[in-house]
């Protein structure tokens, strides 16, 4: 049993806690979080942010940052965006969605800051 | 107006039967047959003799036929074709008037395209390659209960494959037990777990206590990783009435999906759970046991695709697929195609898949392939190529294996898939280059290393025994 390893999860460690896509891969860092985010310009999805504070974060509904990026294919003013609502709400997550209109579901989720659970 | 006479006695069922001249029409089922004729009997005549037997006629003239409008109701071979590289047998095209089946029944449907037909003795083998159902009559078909969209906003899973694993050992497990190896691979990054087909309700592990253990399991799973989680309840049960007593108790303990075995359960029962479940909001899982003795023989048989095409008519918001990769049987370029068939709302025919007609399915909701059955880690790279976002991926073995268990096995699946996306998405090629995406992946998680070691030797390289006919070129 020695070279097995636990493994590291409860209910009394938040670390345990997950966000869905990417969340159990390393933070990515600036140049991988650009390149995830032109696959959503490229897709033709809209970007939108939103944010939770971490003891709300398991039901469907985030706060919205402002209203859906519709059509924006800039990179730099999506990751402004990402950046400005962290600037606001440092204590919580704040995820970008892909919002595919022709499905009317959500292309792709992803966790760009992680909140600092309590 | 046209005055027919009795003359009783046999005729031959290409006077009647085959139309060469006749164009489909839009509303009409069409079907192709691949058909292998006993020796000496003229194309024409088995073609016409399988579009009679499927349709209105019978093998001699009856006085009763003069008291209706055969020409409204009656099936017409209408095309004949060789199968590429097999002179035995040769494709038949049959049309049947909409009129001759009950609205939203695929029983019905199934009960004249595959009935007596399939034992007719100027045959020696019969195989139903695929179904047209005009838009007309799928908008009768209840369908999905919802579809992938609202799986993936009731599950909040976006933008990565789902991952699944269905409890091992297949049978003799206690409920309490059985909860546990849920348990363990739910908070270890899989989104499903599932009943394996014949857990129904044995001595050895009743429904209810499955059912109670499992709810236990999914809830503390929840609560542990913050994201939402499922388990296949199998309610595939005796009788239908039963199977719905389970399904009601699934979804008063909470439970977002249960299962049903839609062959050997039976597609009356299936269309019935099905609609059920849109009603009552929780997600149909569909397994498919029984599907290899209809749709394996590539002359005799049923077509998987147009198993495919019954079980979105009849219901289901999963169905598995095969995985190309694994241990089960299934040609790449097949199987592709029949993922079309269930999760596209527009198939153009395209001989390269096996697709013989153009399938309009308005805006019936789409069926996720789940791809189940000896994968491993190493296949996630292929898997994530083949299967794309809109699937479930799920390792049994694979999960189960992991010499430290299930909640080590379901984290070395759930980075591994993340690492594949995110490859994905950054436009590599993930199976050229899956090897070092999982590689890179394991410098940061033991589990995924251990499990790429444990596996590394595993291949199913056996060769596929129904090819597409365009592959024995």
């Amino acid at each position: 049993m020695s070279d097995m390893q636990d493994y590291n999860s409860s209910l009394d460690n938040v670390e345990s806690r997950k966000f869905e896509t990417f969340s159990y891969l390393p933070q990515m860092d600036a140049a991988a979080i650009r390149t995830q985010i032109q696959y959503i310009v490229d897709k033709g999805w809209n970007p939108s942010v939103e944010h939770t504070e971490p003891a709300n974060a398991t039901g469907s509904y985030w706060y919205m940052w402002k209203l859906p990026m519709f059509g924006e294919s800039n990179v730099d003013n999506i990751l402004a965006e990402l950046e400005a609502c962290h600037k606001a709400h440092p204590q919580n997550h704040v995820r970008l969605l892909g919002l595919d209109n022709f499905a009317q579901c959500a292309g792709t989720s992803m966790i760009i800051f992680r909140g600092q659970p309590k | 107006m046209a005055v027919k006479k009795y003359d009783a006695g046999v005729k031959e069922y290409r006077e009647t039967y085959w139309d060469p001249d006749y164009t489909p029409k839009d509303t009409d089922i069409l079907a192709c047959f691949k058909v292998t004729p006993q020796a000496g009997v003229p194309r024409e005549e088995v073609a016409a003799a399988v579009a009679a037997e499927s349709s209105t006629g019978t093998w001699t003239t009856v006085w009763t036929d003069l008291l209706t409008d055969l020409d409204h109701y009656k099936g017409r071979a209408y095309a004949i074709e060789d199968v590429p590289g097999d002179d035995t047998c040769f494709y038949a095209f049959v049309a049947y008037p909409i009129d001759l089946f009950e609205e939203g029944s695929v029983v019905n449907v199934l009960t004249s395209l595959v009935g007596n037909v399939f034992g007719f003795k100027a045959l020696r083998m019969l195989r139903l390659e695929d179904i047209r159902f005009p838009i007309a009559y799928v908008m009768t078909c209840n369908g999905p209960p919802h579809g992938i969209q609202v799986e993936r906003d009731i599950m909040n899973k976006y933008g990565r494959p789902m991952l699944g694993c269905t409890i091992k050992p297949k049978l003799g497990l206690s409920a309490k037990n059985y909860g546990r190896a849920c348990y363990e691979g739910l908070r270890g990054g899989l989104d499903f777990t599932k009943d394996d087909e014949n857990v129904n309700s044995q001595p050895f592990m009743r429904w209810k206590q499955r059912f109670d253990f499992v709810m236990e399991a999914i809830v503390k799973a929840e609560a542990e990783t913050g994201e939402r989680k499922g388990h296949y309840l199998n309610v595939t049960a005796p009788s239908a009435d039963e199977m719905m007593k389970r399904a009601e108790y699934a979804r008063d303990i909470g439970a977002p999906i249960i299962m049903h075995d839609y062959l050997t359960g039976g597609f009356a029962a299936n269309t019935q759970l099905a609609r059920w479940c849109r009603d009552n909001g929780v997600l149909l899982h569909i397994h498919r046991a029984m599907h290899a003795v209809l749709d394996r023989n590539p002359h005799h048989g049923i077509h998987f695709r147009v198993l495919t095409k019954v079980l979105r008519l009849s219901g289901g918001d999963h169905l598995h697929s095969g995985t190309v990769v694994g241990k089960l049987e299934g040609d790449r370029d097949a199987t592709l195609g029949w993922i079309d068939i269930m999760r596209d709302s527009y198939v153009k025919e395209d001989r390269s898949r096996g697709i013989f007609f153009d399938q309009d399915w308005g805006s019936m909701p789409g069926v996720i392939p789940v791809a189940s059955g000896g994968i491993h880690v190493w296949h996630m790279p292929a898997l994530v190529n083949i299967f794309g976002d809109d699937s479930v991926l799920q390792f049994g073995g694979g999960t189960l294996g992991h010499p430290w268990g299930n909640a080590a096995g379901a984290a070395a699946n759930r980075v591994a898939v993340e690492a594949c996306v995110q490859a994905r998405n950054e436009g590599r090629e993930l199976e050229k280059e899956g090897k070092d995406i999982l590689t890179n992946a394991a410098k940061s998680s033991p589990e995924l290393k251990m499990a790429m070691e444990t596996w590394k030797e595993i291949k199913f390289e056996f060769d596929t025994v129904d090819k597409l006919d365009v592959a024995h070129k």
